[in-house]
């Protein structure tokens, strides 16, 4: 009872407080990734302002950059960039971890060795290191910065899936599919993914965060998304020097950043149990 | 004389998932005198260790109090504040839970575990605290009492270690000691060890007891008066020998009457003996882990076992936990393929493993588990449940799926509105016949029953016995029924295959159960198993056969 905000019932769901704020927060800046740029008050590329690193103004809500851009508008565009490459990313990474993770328990034996050595070799190489020398060897755009971030977060998710069919798969309603003579391809669809899509959609959500900080990072060291455009990540390693002058350009985009993963992190964590664990 | 336990028009409320309040409990009264042991008896939800959690003044998570007394030794438990209560707690009453193997912590030797509420409550010195432990080891006739303290708990066997619970409440010298199902997962040959450790310790002690248990046969050795639970309320008081010999109230005859044996009366008509068995296992080896050098696995769960079941009779498998029934059902539906033997199917060799086995060959055999919770995949509605097989085995969709779906709900008498229903939304005895439903959805010719109604209680168990017993008359089925219960193998076989450690012992004719048995495992098996008759704990040897 360390926490007991008041909750109130909405779908049979007993929802808290704290959930409902972080994802308004989510809402929003998946809001802003779609139609982000037609709000923006400037052309987020157009020098706007004699001065640089200007402050906060009823014009430049958020100040301007080290070219005197307005940084709202950037950061309207970045947020394209930041939630549709982590999300392209993360959906992908989930996809062929709980497929796979799906399948190595369904199916055991030799594939289920293989594709668990394979992985856990991959998930022991340092994320960032890879990250950086994959783009580094290709050239940085967006697909190939969706299929890293991909191939990163993959050995993570097909462990997670991987635990929790295996729990499953000792159940005797799988055995009784299998006496039946259901092929795997049922097996893993029709009796497995029901019962862990609530957990592992939870895992998502938390692999979405961490993707965003590695994209984040990724472009703060020049190798994420490239100018002209930006992502957030981007946006504070163009500004950086704007820590010298206090100025609200360096500041906003780590906000933004901040906003966005602690609002995922605390949705998934105040969850109704329903979702987040259905075997309790 | 004032008695030690007084329960006045107890009423406890609970709380369900949905947030909905449900009484519980329902303004139950009895009471208990120094020295006496009364029994709660009831089926699973009746409230019966509800009611027993409130005499150490708790209640579960989402249950309250909301009315009566609970008067321990004068004073009440319901008024009482916490610290008081706890102070009451392994010195005037303590509890024996049903499993000890999850109440024991595994990563302390059991000595320290035993002795714990005497350090808690300070009642004697460490070492005088010990020596009380050993004695009590003895008394409740453990294994070499001196030393056995110094294990861990996976180091004895589970019936040892329900003693130690016995011991760990038995420290603090209470006047009540509260029994929560405690030999309910034992097997019966270790039952009767564990019942009589109780029974002579409490004798000797003179303490008062509260004995939890479902099973009548059993409380019928140890208690001294029975309070007979239905729906959170009290149906039935009476002496141990009133309820079991001259019950009044119907509820109470309906239990007694499901404890009464059945016999079952072949149903195979005599053409059918010239045919090949429909189902022959020859010589059968398998195993869990590993094949190692000799190409056996590691750990042989079945031995050389072989076994025939003609068609329209039924076999019955028997034996303790560790036997290998289940290996044995398992292996036969192909999914622990053997290392070597083979299945036959109405004469016809079976691949080892299901997956290579053809379509029409898992058609006609189908399997059924014990627990309906984990049989059934909790998301999928009954309709789906039962409509998979329709689909998969014949093809079946849309409207001629459902019009199936629904023959066969009523086939296992369940209401057709059922099929809309998820599988949480059904009590134990609908889930088994909704797993029962699934099975003959295929129309099977044999229906392997892993322990299906071990997990129900008495009188849904008798009525699952009488619709497989109805089922097979109609629609000519073969049953391989695995229970490590007699009375209900007797109830439903034809013939009955005694296992122990993976071997057969011998294979018997039901009708000659339980005088018939040659072997000295299958004497002492069936001499285990508690009779509803006060006097059969004490009437039995000392040693029985076997041992």
């Amino acid at each position: 009872m360390a926490m007991s905000f008041s909750s109130l019932r909405l779908l049979g769901y007993r929802i808290n407080v704290v959930a409902i704020l972080a994802s308004l927060f989510i809402l929003f800046w998946a809001a802003m990734a779609l139609f982000g740029t037609s709000f923006a008050p400037h052309s987020p590329g157009k020098v706007v302002d004699f001065d640089y690193y200007g402050p906060i103004s009823a014009e430049f809500p958020l100040g301007t950059d080290y070219l005197g851009r307005d940084i709202l508008s950037r950061i309207l565009m970045g947020a394209s960039y930041t939630v549709g490459i982590s999300l392209a990313a993360v959906c992908l990474a989930c996809a062929s971890g709980v497929a796979l993770g799906m399948a190595a328990a369904v199916t055991g034996g030799w594939i289920d060795v293989v594709l668990s050595r394979f992985l856990d070799a991959l998930s022991s190489i340092p994320s960032k290191l890879f990250g950086l020398v994959m783009v580094a060897a290709i050239g940085s755009s967006t697909p190939v910065l969706i299929l890293v971030l991909a191939v990163i977060y993959t050995p993570g998710s097909y462990r997670f899936a991987r635990a929790l069919a295996v729990n499953i798969n000792t159940m005797d309603f799988v055995a009784v599919a299998r006496a039946r003579g259901e092929g795997t391809f049922y097996l893993i669809t029709q009796e497995i993914l029901p019962n862990i899509a609530g957990p592992v959609l939870a895992d998502m959500g938390l692999r979405f965060v961490f993707i965003v900080l590695l994209l984040s990072g990724l472009s703060f060291l020049g190798l994420g998304v490239q100018p002209p455009y930006a992502d957030w990540g981007s946006l504070v390693k163009e500004n950086i020097g704007a820590l010298a002058f206090g100025a609200p350009a360096v500041i906003a985009p780590c906000i933004a950043i901040a906003s966005l993963t602690i609002s995922v992190n605390l949705l998934i964590d105040n969850l109704p149990t329903k979702i987040r664990d259905r075997s309790a | 004389m004032a008695n030690l336990v007084e329960i006045r028009d107890l009423k406890v409320r609970a709380q369900s998932d949905s947030g909905r309040l449900i009484e519980i409990i329902r303004g139950v009264s009895f009471e208990a005198a120094e020295g006496e042991v009364v029994a709660l008896i009831g089926e699973s939800g009746s409230g019966k260790s509800t009611i027993a959690l409130t005499l150490m003044g708790h209640t579960r998570a989402g249950c309250e109090i909301i009315g009566g007394q609970v008067r321990l030794a004068g004073r009440d438990l319901v008024a009482m504040s916490e610290a008081e209560r706890r102070r009451l707690r392994g010195t005037d009453v303590a509890y024996v839970p049903q499993s000890a193997a999850a109440a024991f912590n595994p990563a302390q030797r059991l000595i320290d575990q035993v002795v714990e509420v005497s350090r808690i409550h300070g009642l004697m010195p460490r070492q005088a605290a010990r020596a009380r432990a050993v004695e009590l080891f003895r008394a409740l006739a453990l294994p070499e009492p001196e030393t056995i303290g110094e294990r861990y708990p996976h180091q004895v066997s589970g019936g040892q270690l329900q003693r130690l619970a016995a011991a760990m409440a038995l420290i603090g010298a209470p006047r009540l000691m509260i029994f929560d199902e405690p030999t309910t997962a034992l097997d019966v040959t270790t039952q009767i060890e564990v019942l009589r450790a109780f029974k002579q310790v409490m004798k000797q002690g003179g303490m008062a007891g509260l004995y939890v248990s479902h099973d009548l046969a059993v409380v019928a050795q140890v208690a001294d008066r029975i309070v007979v639970l239905k729906d959170g309320a009290v149906q039935e008081t009476g002496t141990t020998d009133d309820i079991i010999n001259r019950p009044q109230h119907p509820y109470t005859k309906e239990l007694i009457a499901a404890f009464r044996p059945v016999s079952h009366a072949t149903v195979a008509s005599p053409a059918a003996a010239a045919e090949a068995p429909i189902l022959e296992v020859r010589n059968l080896v398998a195993g869990y882990g590993r094949p190692g050098p000799d190409g056996m696995p590691r750990v042989r769960a079945l031995d050389d076992v072989s076994c025939r079941l003609e068609r329209g009779r039924n076999l019955g498998v028997i034996g303790e936990s560790g036997s290998g029934k289940s290996t044995l059902a398992r292996a036969i539906a192909g999914l622990l393929p053997p290392v070597s033997g083979e299945v036959l199917l109405g004469g016809q060799a079976l691949a080892p493993d299901v997956a290579r086995r053809a379509k029409e060959d898992l058609r006609r055999m189908q399997i059924c588990f014990q627990l309906a919770d984990t049989a059934l995949n909790p998301l999928r509605s009954v309709s789906d449940i039962i409509g998979r097989p329709l689909t998969f085995f014949h093809g079946q969709r849309g409207r001629a799926r459902e019009a199936r779906v629904e023959e066969l709900l009523e086939m296992v008498r369940l209401p057709r509105a059922m099929k809309h229903r998820l599988p949480l939304e059904l009590s134990g005895g609908q889930k088994q016949r909704v797993n029962l439903a699934r099975a003959l959805a295929a129309n099977p010719e044999i229906v392997l029953c892993d322990e299906i109604t071990s997990a129900l209680d008495t009188v849904v168990a008798a009525a699952i016995l009488e619709l497989l017993d109805e089922l097979q008359r109609e629609l000519d089925l073969s049953y391989v029924f695995i229970s490590h219960d007699l009375s209900t193998v007797q109830a439903i076989c034809d013939e009955v295959m005694v296992m122990y450690g993976g071997r057969t012992v011998e294979t018997l004719q039901a009708s000659a159960l339980p005088e018939g048995a040659t072997q000295d495992y299958s004497r002492l098996l069936f001499a285990s198993v508690p009779q509803l008759d006060t006097g059969w704990l004490d009437g039995l040897p000392e040693r029985l056969p076997g041992t």
